[in-house]
């Protein structure tokens, strides 16, 4: 791993909290200060959608309602991903520092973490360190509070208003927007809700200031992020890399030699095929991703791959909105057909459109992307669809 | 029932009577009960002065929140593409020929009950499963049978 061209960055992991000092030097600026630090900073939210994080801040710091809440997303559910749960054990107090950065912007006074179920055994750890972070904030006389919210085995409640339905108490069924979390988010508040990797970052800025993290990067993926790095790999795990490199350098360092495709983003995300390696930049220019990277070598079917995602976006739609209930029924059932040959292969063509329409009228986020691994998937590797 | 009914009282006081308190109630009785019955439905819908239909409606919604019986302990194995692509038949199989049983199904003695789950967030050390809230991962079918007949232990 020495001999490595990828610049690997140490802004995340590394053990310099010094949470009291951040919070005193964050509490001395003034609110548009913080702002336009993380503006110039260029960052952008790391949970996949990309949406500038300062803005997010200022609108909705700028709300007349003045009840406002920070909440940190932490229901890292998407396939091939798996950063947050390291960040959450091994830097628990920069991710509560980020909060409370916030909280000193939009003026909140209580925090929220919404824990995916499935990390339930990293709870009793981080209520320890929440306790040693809220003797710091009462030294600091700092009126603001954590609590961790668990979540119970629901994909779909990574999406924002769905996990505003779910702390609620309601199934977790996302929202009509607008109106946008800023506007009206937990309990119809105005509410920032960052990714947990994207508040460890909005931290560090705080620390460091912008310069450090936007020498890295490029123009629209400015900075270093976390990657969630598995499958077909010699060395699979949790990487900071820094933005801007191209599926084939990646390729180059993570996979076996014998890679066909790179699954950039999960199941929702992106199937990258060999042949256009060269040509696509891991970002918001390129492929988004929220850091999950799975390769697969020429031993894989990408029939399985497809059949394995489309199976979970059946399962973990939430059923509330129809293209996108029957729409991944119809996926499954189409390509096992073709598979089978009980349909004709240009029955592909018909289940892409389908893909699109679902893209168009899907209520959320889940329905809408998985046209983003179908037709990437389909398109590219049509013939393992059918034989 | 008057075990249940205690049990949601005591949830109800620690965790509140609002709308938000329902779901850590929900998951209270699962980690004493390992599933909610109608009876616990019924008195957690009482209790929080909302209809049933609507405790189980949230119920429902939630993988982990189970509302028909299981084991002391359940096992969940991760089905998604890494895990599956690195040998989860294989400890599937391993589990279902130990304990008797098949996915979905209970032990007889109500000791475990076997499910598959989605993406856990082990996909670099997969296969992975959990048994309850403890994380298994990299597994093989021998670690399976370590692991399982320890619990067979228990």
């Amino acid at each position: 791993m020495s001999n490595t061209k990828l610049k690997r960055v140490d802004l995340i992991f590394e053990q310099d909290c010094n949470t009291k000092e951040v919070l005193q030097s964050a509490w001395a600026k003034s609110k548009d200060e913080i702002i336009n630090e993380l503006l110039e900073s260029g960052l952008k939210g790391r949970g996949g959608a990309g949406f500038p994080t300062a803005l997010k801040w200022k609108f909705t710091s700028e709300q007349p309602e003045t009840e406002r809440y920070i909440i940190c997303n932490a229901d890292e559910g998407e396939p091939g991903t798996f950063k947050d749960r390291e960040i959450l054990f091994q830097v628990p107090c920069k991710v509560f520092g980020g909060m409370a950065v916030c909280a000193k912007v939009i003026g909140a006074t209580e925090g929220f973490i919404y824990l995916r179920g499935e990390y339930r055994f990293l709870l009793p750890q981080l209520e320890k360190k929440l306790d040693d972070f809220h003797k710091i904030l009462e030294e600091l006389k700092v009126p603001f509070r954590i609590r961790i919210i668990m979540g119970s085995g629901a994909y779909i409640c990574g999406e924002e208003s769905a996990l505003f339905e779910s702390m609620e108490g309601q199934r977790g069924e996302p929202r009509n927007k607008p109106p946008y979390p800023t506007i009206a988010g937990f309990r119809s508040k105005p509410t920032v809700i960052n990714n947990v990797e994207t508040l460890v970052y909005a931290f560090m800025i705080s620390k460091h200031g912008a310069r450090k993290f936007k020498e890295l990067g490029t123009a629209d993926s400015r900075g270093s992020k976390v990657f969630s790095i598995s499958g077909d790999t010699p060395i699979p795990g949790i990487y900071e890399l820094e933005l801007g490199m191209t599926v084939e350098q990646f390729v180059e360092e993570f996979g076996d030699g014998d890679t066909k495709a790179v699954q950039v983003g999960g199941a929702s995300g992106f199937c990258v095929p060999r042949k256009k390696f060269k040509d696509t930049i891991i970002g918001f220019e390129g492929v988004p991703t929220g850091g999950s990277m799975m390769i697969f070598n020429s031993s894989r079917s990408m029939y399985n791959v497809l059949k394995n995602y489309i199976e979970f976006f059946e399962e973990e739609s939430c059923g509330q909105c129809t293209p996108c209930r029957v729409g991944c029924q119809q996926l499954l059932k189409g390509i096992e057909a073709v598979k089978k040959g009980e349909k004709h292969a240009a029955y592909l063509d018909q289940l892409l459109k389908l893909t699109e329409s679902m893209k168009i009228t899907a209520k959320c986020g889940l329905g809408q992307s998985v046209a983003n691994s179908f037709s990437s998937i389909v398109e590219n590797f049509r013939e393992e669809m059918i034989y | 029932m008057p075990e249940i009914k205690e049990l949601v009282k005591s949830l109800a006081d620690k965790y509140g009577r609002t709308r938000e308190s329902l779901i850590p109630i929900l998951q209270g009785v699962v980690q004493d009960q390992r599933y909610i019955s109608d009876e616990a439905m019924t008195e957690i819908a009482r209790e929080l002065d909302i209809a049933a239909a609507q405790v189980y409606g949230t119920a429902t919604f939630y993988s982990f929140l189970d509302t028909t019986p299981r084991g002391k302990y359940v096992i969940r194995v991760c089905r998604t593409i890494t895990c599956s692509m690195k040998g989860k038949n294989q400890i599937v199989q391993e589990i279902e020929d130990l304990l008797k049983i098949k996915v979905g199904e209970t032990t007889q003695n109500r000791k475990f009950s076997l499910l598959e789950t989605n993406c856990l967030g082990w996909c670099h050390k997969g296969p992975a499963m959990l048994i309850n809230d403890e994380v298994y991962t990299e597994l093989t079918p021998e670690k399976v049978r370590e692991i399982i007949s320890e619990y067979i232990k228990k």
